[in-house]
């Protein structure tokens, strides 16, 4: 029997002054690079050296060491536990990035891509030992096909903007077929930048549209700068302000009278999965983000995938390999029968990987929990409109959003906190921000996308912290706001410094030559 | 000769055939802190209302327009390794170009200062 | 429904403070001749259970690599990854987190992309490298439209060894932005001519090596010719552990280098998520695509890490960027460096000769088998065999016997018509009963 006690209460509460000695701050821990604490000579793997080795390398061998540093396996699980640590997730709280659906990331995903028939399968062993990959493939295209109401899909592009490109190559390809050659592409002034970017890089000239005051599109200020050179409109529906384009159907038709296309950017496709399918409103290519409506992890920015949907008008185009309707596989232009693939956009197959976890998520949801997936999406971001109208202002009025909704910096004129203070401020409340100064057609842009994966207890956390942070930068409290964060691992960091003295890798410390110079 | 003005916040001070051409104090502000600026190659003609070089920021990129025609003569190489004195002293020595003006007529379209500053009232 | 979180109370409460009925009054603007009345004709929700027994089946149906004895590559390659990589991919600060955009809750993502930006400078021997592309095809393509941005030139020359789809991929975007690009034969036994296609309006030569047959390539010999007429040399590596033991192209002259990074932690998964490397030299740093992460410091003058030089990209410069890439491979980049760490400098070179004996060993031993030769004095862990009769039937034929033993060329390239050769990888996951199997197997087939 212990007989002996300890003091059990909480001691002496005088607040903390002062600092550590190794600039720790109890679980926050500072970590070096692996160049400042690994040795060339560590290494964490054990292999033995070869029995023989007589190289047959032609006098190629490597002859200079690398330099690069190896660590234990102990000390590389606490480097890359430490690195995490500094990081905010979807696990972690709230994730509120417009356009981004941050939505959660199922466990269950992460354990089938790591099915060894899945995970351990190589692009270029032969088809007859992986039928079961083939009919993930075929089986993943038609649920993307069904959902959307197109009549293909191209699978391999490896992200949302390699979707666009090839979504926008088949439409060049379509006109060429038709030998047509046009030169420009109209482009809304709220797009993403992929978007004109994507269509320059084919050669096309991008023209802005700009959009009306109720922030959607008007046909008839698309219909003015419709022309036989016209190519296509890239747009999307959900728009980047958070609204349906509700003329989408007189835009597409004024788009195909005037024989161009219809790009749809599917990145805010989570607010109508189940509810309207883009082949039903003209959409003739649409690039899927798996990695947002389909819950692939966005993993601190990728890996990605972009499969692009396609009209009956553009199927054909569709770029290496696909499987054709009848289940066959094909890899080459010569294999491919009445299509017109155009070319290869990646090597092998696509993003497997990220095929599996999509086709995790669709089979857990099915129709019906799709369905109710985009209904909680959008009600969602409506609350937290609604929770917030009274006091940030809204530049498209107090109407319904999709799943997300847009707030501009109005509210925060002569306040002497800026739309980045406030973003910044909410990183110390223990919140990610939400995505800030996009799109650029309204000043000081903030677009919160809360997504179906939050609770609503969540949201009302999430709400009293802005109406806290709102009520505090109209009170003038603006130390709060322009010093922050002051409690996230990093202070604010100089941007303008990394830009215009670039250290882009770490180097190793030069020896004493500079003296001779 | 005082600086002229355009409505893409370019200004221009005429010595002789020889412009001097740069961005206005109002620019740089709205870029923020300038990191980095493209300058044209010395010889390389320009057009009025032609793309004549590009100023970066962190978050920004902007064209910088030709406020008159003619043939560049000289950059100012000092803002490759201090771009920032676009920032701190952009209507003077944070210059971009000097232009060899190929139509002086062209001077007229643009504003004195007390116009600029009046249309900056405006945006 | 396991994910969702919200109980029909909530939902009533909601709709009632946002002051509608319900919450179809929410999509009012979608055309009410287009609204969707049912579900989708698609099955309805699964348990976790019921998914996982669907798609293990799916999956069970596939031959994997580590069942049996596997000697597939030409651009992916089976390595051992260390248990360590795939936990620490897995935590969900690095798997649920996002783009660094607030690098101040980002300092994990940002310390990892510098110091992997390091290790591909370093492994490549080039000056600067970027946070990461999509895999090594598609780097191979920005490559290419990088070199014509500097440069000023719009032809980009293809050596015949480049991994076919590498070239189909380069070709597409080509075709598209209206590019010149001249493609040469493959040659089998790795003596190219590939200096008489460059001249004056050449942007760039993209030369891989090892090349798709196995063959290396010392650069230098090419690289001064390239430069001497305004090119830029883009050297290609498809197999990143072999710049443990080969001489890399930094060191030969490369002014772009670009690799499939996938052999370091990261899983074959049927061609992807892989990780493209993509470096070059310090006054070529604008031209970059991709993103970068660089160094600074914060308020408190502590060091951090922070994107930069985003000027480049589709979100500030749009229409005029260097590329429309937004995403980088995340994960994939992470797997590289965490494994690329665990070997440093000492592990990286002993597995490169664990992979190259290997590789030895069994060329020998295929040597022997009657009616096949060896194509390759030179190798890394990867050589070419000429067979009797069609490589793709061989390779069926060896499949069957549960052997897989590599890629008939004709698949990746049928019209080049070389239809008797297979690539054979050979890594450090081989055993000697491995390579027996697949000298015997071999025999039978060819007997």
């Amino acid at each position: 029997m212990n007989r002996q006690g300890r003091p059990t209460g909480t001691g002496d509460t005088s607040p903390v002054q002062h600092r550590t000695f190794t600039g720790n701050y109890g679980l926050a821990i500072e970590e070096k690079l692996i160049f400042e604490i690994g040795r060339v000579d560590t290494t964490g793997v054990d292999l033995d050296e070869p029995d023989v080795f007589a190289s047959r390398l032609g006098g190629l061998e490597r002859k200079n060491a690398t330099g690069l540093p190896g660590l234990t396996e102990p000390e590389t699980m606490r480097h890359y536990v430490r690195l995490s640590q500094k990081n905010y997730g979807i696990d972690t709280g709230i994730f509120p990035l417009g356009s981004c659906t941050m939505k959660h990331n199922p466990r269950l995903n992460e354990k089938m891509a790591r099915l060894p028939g899945i995970g351990d399968i190589h692009p270029m062993q032969p088809l007859s030992t992986v039928p079961g990959a083939i009919d993930l493939i075929a089986e993943l295209s038609r649920w993307l096909i069904e959902m959307t109401g197109m009549a293909a899909v191209a699978l391999s592009p490896k992200a949302g903007a390699h979707g666009e490109m090839c979504g926008m190559m088949a439409i060049k390809a379509a006109l060429a077929a038709r030998g047509e050659k046009r030169s420009v592409v109209l482009v809304p002034d709220s797009a993403h930048g992929t978007n004109p970017a994507t269509a320059a890089l084919l050669g096309y000239r991008v023209e802005s549209v700009a959009v009306r005051d109720d922030g959607t599109l008007d046909p008839e200020e698309v219909k003015k700068h419709l022309s036989p050179d016209v190519a296509a409109i890239m747009l999307t529906n959900p728009n980047t302000c958070g609204l349906f384009e509700r003329d989408v159907v007189a835009i597409a038709d004024a788009m195909h009278e005037a024989g161009a296309y219809f790009y749809a950017d599917g990145a805010n496709f989570n607010a109508i999965v189940g509810k309207v399918r883009p082949g039903d409103l003209g959409v003739d290519a649409m690039h899927i983000n798996l990695h947002k409506t389909f819950s692939t992890p966005h993993g601190g920015g990728g890996p990605g995938a972009g499969p692009v949907v396609l009209s009956d008008k553009l199927a054909a185009f569709a770029p290496l390999p696909f499987v054709t309707k009848d289940g066959r596989y094909v890899e080459h232009a010569d294999e491919a029968g009445s299509a017109k693939p155009l070319g290869r956009l990646c090597a092998f197959h696509g993003q497997m990987g990220m095929y599996i976890r999509a086709m995790s998520y669709m089979l857990s949801h099915g129709s019906d929990g799709m369905k109710l997936a985009s209904e909680d999406a959008v009600l969602n971001a409506n609350y937290v409109r609604a929770a917030l109208a009274d006091l940030m202002s809204l530049p498209y009025g107090n109407k319904p959003c999709m799943h997300e909704v847009l707030f501009d910096d109005h509210w925060l004129e002569g306040t002497g906190v800026t739309t980045l203070d406030f973003a910044k401020a909410m990183i110390d409340e223990g919140f990610h921000p939400m995505t800030v100064y996009f799109p650029l057609v309204v000043h000081g842009a903030m677009l919160i996308e809360p997504t179906e994966s939050e609770s609503k207890a969540s949201l009302d956390l999430f709400i009293g912290a802005l109406r806290e942070l709102a009520l505090a930068a109209k009170r003038g409290d603006t130390a709060r706001f322009t010093g922050a964060p002051h409690y996230a691992p990093r202070r604010r960091l100089n941007e303008t410094r990394a830009a215009r003295q670039p250290v882009l890798r770490w180097t190793p410390s030069k020896p004493q030559q500079e003296a001779a110079e | 000769m005082a600086l002229r003005y355009t409505k893409d916040h370019e200004w221009i001070s005429v010595d002789g055939d020889v412009g001097t051409i740069g961005i206005s104090k109002y620019a740089q502000e709205q870029l923020g802190d300038i990191v980095f600026v493209e300058l044209p190659d010395i010889g390389k003609p320009i057009k009025k209302g032609g793309e004549a070089a590009v100023v970066e920021s962190v978050k920004a990129a902007s064209d910088v327009y030709a406020p008159i025609s003619g043939e560049v003569v000289a950059v100012n190489e000092t803002l490759t390794a201090a771009p920032a004195t676009v920032n701190e002293d952009a209507e003077g020595k944070g210059w971009f170009m000097k232009v060899k003006l190929s139509n002086k007529g062209e001077l007229d379209d643009l504003m004195s200062a007390e116009q600029y500053q009046d249309y900056l009232k405006t945006l | 429904m396991r994910y969702l979180p919200l109980t029909p109370d909530d939902r009533s409460a909601m709709l009632a403070r946002i002051g509608v009925k319900t919450v179809d009054d929410l999509f009012a603007d979608v055309p009410a001749d287009k609204r969707l009345k049912g579900l989708l004709p698609l099955p309805k929700r699964k348990s976790e259970s019921e998914v996982e027994r669907v798609l293990s089946r799916m999956a069970g149906r596939n031959t994997a690599a580590g069942a049996v004895p596997f000697f597939v590559g030409c651009g992916a390659y089976k390595h051992h990854i260390p248990a360590t990589v795939d936990h620490l991919i897995q935590r969900s600060e690095f798997l649920t987190s996002y783009t660094p955009y607030q690098p101040e809750i980002a300092q994990g993502t940002l310390q990892y992309l510098f110091e992997f930006q390091t290790q591909v400078a370093l492994l490549t021997g080039m000056e600067v490298a970027n946070a990461s592309m999509y895999d090594g095809s598609t780097g191979a393509a920005e490559a290419v439209l990088m070199a014509h941005r500097v440069t000023k030139r719009r032809k980009a020359v293809l050596a015949g060894n480049l991994h076919p789809h590498y070239r189909e991929t380069i070709k597409t975007v080509s075709a598209m932005a209206e590019d010149k690009v001249i493609t040469l034969a493959p040659k089998p036994d790795g003596i190219e001519d590939i200096l008489s296609a460059i001249d004056n309006d050449t942007s760039c030569l993209v030369v891989q090596t090892p090349d798709v047959f196995g063959h290396l390539h010392d650069l230098r010999k090419i690289a001064d010719k390239v430069h001497e007429a305004g090119a830029l040399l883009v050297a290609v590596v498809t197999e990143a552990i072999s710049l443990g033991a080969v001489t890399p192209p930094g060191e030969m002259g490369a002014d772009i280098v670009v690799a499939e990074g996938q052999s370091v932690g990261n899983s074959l998964s049927f061609g992807g998520p892989y990780v493209g490397l993509f470096a070059t030299r310090q006054k070529y740093v604008r031209q970059m695509p991709g993103r970068l992460a660089g160094e600074t410091v914060d308020a408190d003058g502590k060091r951090g890490f922070v994107l930069t030089l985003s000027t480049r990209e589709q979100h500030i410069r749009r229409e005029k960027a260097t590329s429309n890439i937004c995403t980088n491979s995340g994960l994939c980049t992470l797997a590289f460096t965490i494994h690329m760490t665990l070997l440093g400098e000492a592990g990286l070179r002993r597995l490169a000769r664990v992979n190259h004996a290997n590789a030895v060993a069994l060329a020998d031993l295929l040597a022997k088998v009657r009616g096949v030769q060896v194509l390759n004095k030179a190798f890394f862990n990867e050589f070419t065999i000429r067979v009797p009769g069609k490589a793709t039937d061989v390779v069926e034929k060896l499949a069957k016997k549960g052997v897989l033993g590599g890629v008939p060329f004709s698949r990746l390239d049928p019209r080049a018509k070389l239809e008797d050769l297979i690539v054979v990888a050979s890594t450090e996951v081989n055993t000697d009963e491995d390579r027996a199997a697949y000298a015997m197997a071999l025999a039978e087939v060819v007997a």
